[in-house]
């Protein structure tokens, strides 16, 4: 059976691991460097990313998973995720695994007020998908090699570049695992 | 069509915030250390709850200014607290872009009979509850969240525990009730039927539920999340510790890893006196917090 990693230092880590089980894979909780080895995908949550960042530094996962992500495991970042994938912020100096070509804008849509949902047109999906955004980011910035695949008012809040896929929303917050099938076909 | 405010939206802020730690802090400076420290979040308030419980008088929502001023200092989640059904302050606290309004047992009622109508505002509620049937009659009320109230200020986390342990053991005795005797408890908790039937067929709260009131160390910290708490709030633990960058990133990181005994043992080593702590028996009734709200 395919073995999905959910990176669980902090954040909606539940919530992805049961909309995978959903879809008939192994979901399974990772804390630790030597837990990575065993995933054949990962997915960072949803959840604070300074904190997320600052825990992989501080319990030696930091450059495990940049190591991980370079050598092409199949990873999917949810908001915090996003972040953490990104290659730079556009403000604060906070740890990133970086591999995503892209800058991000934290909080670009505002605070929890400006939180919203709304349906999404995804690039290869037949009908729109429900889209989560909580305290949301953005992004700022796409390198050449990275495709957009979904966008807010001309801001891109899905983008894919090789073997990584990033979203500003959370679709573990609804039932709809299509989103989380597109990482699988990437296994 | 673009919705903010909804359900999915305000209890979802609470599940990203799960397995990490909200902090009290009194200005900028602090909120920066808890950041720093690698809190979720940090709930803005003029005295933590050891001072408010030395300095007695009436505990109102903090002046705008100060919370302001937190908000421009930290980039992660701002929290601030409004008294018990005072709608006014909650309303304040909604126009200045909190991230989340804690109706809290903290602070002085000002309503002893209503909470606040959550539902009626876009910004998202947590609030305190020492059983099942608090959580389900604030959720009922519209709150996102709930928190274990247990005994604020006090460095005492007999309390919590107390309302961790009730609430969890009153869901498994509704998941094994049959469908007929869901109205009766109903009854009995006083919380809505909906929300009691929901329990029944889920076997968990439908918010987060997060562990407050009396935790003053990593080991706290790992107490409650192995009584299956989703993160802490920490109030006068941190900064009335003696050494407040230490304790702030121990019980982060004690929280993280609750339940790897040899990760909390590193943590807590060489960290100085803890908050000064009260025993639960030199309370009087008026003086238990926990007491306020219904």
């Amino acid at each position: 059976m395919t073995r999905v990693g959910v990176l669980a230092l902090q954040g909606d880590v539940r919530e992805h691991i049961h909309i995978l089980e959903s879809l008939g894979v192994e979901g399974i909780p990772v804390k630790k460097p030597e837990e990575l080895g065993e995933v054949d995908a990962l997915v960072i949550p949803g959840g604070e990313s300074t904190t997320i960042g600052k825990m992989a530094v501080r319990f030696g996962l930091l450059e495990p998973l940049r190591t991980a992500v370079g050598e092409g495991l199949p990873v999917y970042g949810t908001c915090a995720g996003m972040i953490l994938l990104a290659s730079a912020v556009t403000d604060g100096d906070q740890p990133l695994i970086g591999g995503l070509d892209v800058v991000v804008k934290r909080n670009a849509f505002g605070r929890q007020n400006e939180s919203f949902e709304a349906s999404l047109d995804v690039l290869g999906l037949a009908e729109p998908f429900q889209a989560v955004f909580i305290r949301a980011p953005w992004i700022e910035k796409v390198g050449s090699d990275v495709d957009v695949i979904a966008a807010v008012d001309d801001h891109p809040v899905m983008v894919r570049q090789d073997s990584i896929l990033a979203s500003s929303f959370h679709p573990e917050l609804t039932q709809d695992g299509r989103i989380h099938q597109m990482l699988l076909e990437m296994v | 069509m673009v919705e903010t405010g909804t359900d999915r939206v305000k209890r979802g802020l609470a599940e990203m915030l799960k397995g990490g730690v909200i902090m009290d802090v009194v200005d900028p400076d602090q909120a920066k250390i808890a950041e720093e420290a690698g809190a979720v979040a940090v709930m803005a308030l003029e005295r933590v709850p050891a001072d408010i419980r030395k300095q007695g008088g009436v505990a109102r929502m903090s002046d705008p200014t100060m919370i302001e001023g937190i908000q421009a200092a930290v980039t992660i989640p701002v929290m601030a607290k409004c008294r018990i059904g005072h709608f006014a302050e909650a309303l304040v606290l909604q126009s200045l872009g909190i991230d989340y309004i804690d109706e809290s047992e903290v602070l002085t009622p000002a309503d002893d009979d209503n909470h606040v109508d959550k539902w009626a505002f876009t910004t998202p509620f947590v609030c305190g509850a020492r059983n099942l049937g608090e959580a389900l009659r604030r959720i009922g009320e519209g709150a996102a969240m709930i928190r274990t109230k247990g005994e604020a200020g006090t460095g005492n986390v007999v309390e919590a525990v107390r309302h961790m342990r009730t609430v969890t053991s009153e869901m498994r005795a509704i998941a094994s009730m049959d469908a007929d005797q869901l109205m009766a408890a109903a009854r009995d908790l006083k919380a809505p039927y909906e929300l009691v039937k929901e329990i029944a067929e889920t076997g968990k709260l439908p918010v987060v539920n997060f562990a407050a009131g009396g935790i003053a160390t990593p080991a706290d910290a790992a107490l409650m999340m192995g009584l299956g708490v989703d993160g802490v709030f920490v109030g006068s633990g941190i900064f009335k510790s003696s050494d407040p960058q230490g304790y702030a990133r121990a019980i982060v990181e004690a929280t993280t890893f609750w339940n790897e005994p040899e990760v909390v043992a590193k943590v807590s080593r060489g960290l100085g006196e803890a908050m000064p702590g009260l025993e639960m028996e030199t309370l009087s009734e008026a003086e238990q917090l926990a007491r306020r709200g219904w």
